[in-house]
């Protein structure tokens, strides 16, 4: 039964279905191939004996006739979503040993429809990076390497685990979160679908604060049509989240496979940006030839604003951050270290707990909030903010969605950039726009470069509207007839 | 607006994180980098813009200020690092 952990997730939940194998069966294929991974680092717990409990569960509901739309679903949970009694580190020291006593409103939904919980995906420390470097407990290692290597490539970040436990069939899809970019750029890096939604479409409660105004959570799955399921379920209101939108969930699967023909497609010229390589450009025009083909009309847009939203971002999200970390001071949860005085404690507690990655934005937050830097930098940032909601606002009246790159390279080697924070920065260039206006946008493979590693497009829709993004998504995934996976070394 | 060695000592004492004086240098370099490159943010036609602090258009939900949860102490500071009796211990902090 080994093959189970290669099943789609809608595969594998059609196979329950039709009785064809058990929930313990599938999920037994998962635990065995999460063991037979542990080289990736890709899961920092394994909750093996909750995953055979939870999938018995499952099969006695099924047996009932009570099954849910996910029910015996094997799922990775990203080490940022609180699970009841499971520790949740956000990949910190400071909060090594935490052990939620309640659980994310998110997971609460996943389990509410019957899915079962594999364990806890690394990620960058408090999801704070592009490559999986900055986490507690070592990086991830992309399961893709290029031809004729085997050096250790990034599985990108901050959603690395949840990224390569997906591409490395490690789970059926995984929990993830994206405040400039971390659900898509891992996904881009490692052959896999994500999708962060309209902020407010996901609970964030329960989930570790990284960005409060940015961060949104979403799946990582192996199929556009996989991504929509587990949305269908991940989404939904929650009044102990007050960004939380009331609305209606629509059955996002629905979309998946619809006609595209006639939908305004926009392609946004700043987005060609200097240095980019001839085969991301490349892919971005199969992309558009794709769409063309299908019916679509293809547009030409002006997005003015987008080479500052790197930089305005790098004001907002640290000042978030600075604020929401604050919480950590050694007193009621984490770690404490010892110091002369109350302020010692504090110093000392936050020196040892976060990594420097943390504590540079930290640092940066503290600093454009402090008094004399507020209007200069904090203020003019949610300024560049407004004009960069504004130009997709203009870009909406001509279009019905937007087509770009969603990541400038491919996956690169560990250790490779993590001497020049802002070269790493430069990761999110295509995605972090999206994370400041609040829109959907979802990442799903279309190609492999020349070395043999996949490639990501990125769509880009109107706010609350998922569904022409999955309609999109799933014309590509059709056209593009992305079926490479990464050669088993691990 | 560059950062300098003592803004750096001066932020990391706000933010409460001990940074030793060896670090010190490399931090300022490192923030100035950072800042530097924000700098270009200073080229954008802000004027009139209102700054934006969510995207969620709607007003922020009201409920009724009742008792929603509590009475369980020991789950309350069952994550804490030092406790007597469910009761958080923290340092001595007026003599």
């Amino acid at each position: 039964m080994s093959a189970l952990n290669k099943l789609t997730l809608k595969g594998a939940i059609d196979g329950l279905a039709a009785k064809e194998f058990t929930s313990v069966e599938l999920t037994q294929a998962h635990i065995d191939a999460v063991e037979a991974a542990r080289g990736l680092n890709a899961y920092i717990l394994e909750t093996p004996e909750q995953a055979l409990e939870m999938a018995a569960a499952s099969d006695a509901r099924r047996a009932k006739g009570e099954a849910g739309p996910l029910d015996g679903a094997p799922l990775g949970v990203k080490d940022l979503f609180c699970t009841k009694g499971v520790r949740t580190t956000a990949c910190s020291k400071i909060l090594e040993n935490f052990v939620p006593a309640y659980e994310s409103t998110v997971t609460s939904n996943l389990w509410r429809d019957g899915a079962v919980m594999l364990g806890k995906l690394n990620l960058d420390q408090f999801a704070m990076g592009s490559s999986n470097e900055t986490s507690y407990f070592g990086p991830v290692t992309n399961p893709w390497r290029a031809k004729d290597s085997n050096k250790a490539l990034t599985p990108g970040g901050s959603s690395g685990g949840s990224a390569a436990a997906v591409a490395a069939d490690l789970c059926l899809g995984a929990t993830a979160t994206d405040t400039g970019g971390s659900i898509r750029q891992p996904a881009a890096f490692t052959g896999t679908v994500g999708i962060k939604p309209t902020y407010g479409r996901c609970s964030r409660w329960g989930v570790v604060a990284f960005a409060s105004s940015l961060d949104q959570a979403g799946p990582i799955a192996k199929t556009v049509e996989d991504a929509a399921l587990l949305l269908n379920s991940m989404s939904g209101h929650d009044e102990k989240d007050s960004t939380s939108l009331d609305i209606a969930t629509p059955d996002f699967t629905q979309f998946v496979g619809k006609s595209v023909k006639g939908l305004r497609i926009g392609v946004p010229k700043e987005y060609r940006v200097d240095g980019m390589p001839a085969e991301i450009q490349k892919l971005w025009d199969d992309g558009v030839a794709w769409l063309k083909e299908a019916g679509c009309e293809i547009v030409e847009i002006s997005l003015p604003h987008t080479k500052y939203a790197l930089p305005a971002y790098y004001i907002v999200a640290p000042a978030e951050a600075s604020s929401n970390l604050a919480r950590y001071d050694g007193m009621r949860y984490g770690l404490r270290e010892e110091g002369a005085n109350l302020a010692e404690i504090y110093e000392n507690t936050r020196a040892a707990g976060f990594g420097d990655e943390v504590k540079r934005r930290i640092l940066i937050g503290t600093y454009v909030l402090s008094a004399g830097y507020y209007d200069a930098y904090y203020l003019k940032a949610l300024k560049v903010r407004r004009r960069i909601a504004e130009d997709f606002d203009n870009a909406w009246t001509k279009v019905d969605a937007i087509l770009t790159p969603t990541a400038p390279s491919a996956a690169f080697g560990l250790g490779e950039n993590s001497s020049d924070p802002i070269a790493m920065y430069l990761n999110d260039v295509f995605t972090v726009t999206t994370n400041l206006a609040g829109l959907p946008g979802l990442s799903l493979p279309a190609g492999l470069d020349a070395n043999g590693l996949p490639l990501g497009l990125q769509i880009i829709g109107k706010p609350l509207d998922e569904g022409t993004v999955f309609s999109v998504a799933g014309a590509i995934e059709k056209a593009a007839g992305f079926t490479a996976k990464a050669d088993k070394w691990w | 607006m560059a950062i300098d060695a003592a803004t750096v000592r001066k932020v990391a004492r706000l933010a409460r994180i001990a940074e030793p004086e060896e670090r010190i240098e490399a931090l300022t370099q490192e923030l100035n980098g950072i800042m530097t490159w924000i700098e270009q943010l200073a080229e954008v036609d802000t004027d009139g813009a209102e700054p934006l602090t969510s995207v969620v258009a709607a007003g922020l939900p009201l409920r009724d200020d009742v008792v929603t949860m509590g009475g369980e102490p020991e789950v309350v500071t069952g994550n804490a690092p030092k406790t007597v009796s469910n009761f958080f211990v923290v340092p001595k902090v007026v003599e």
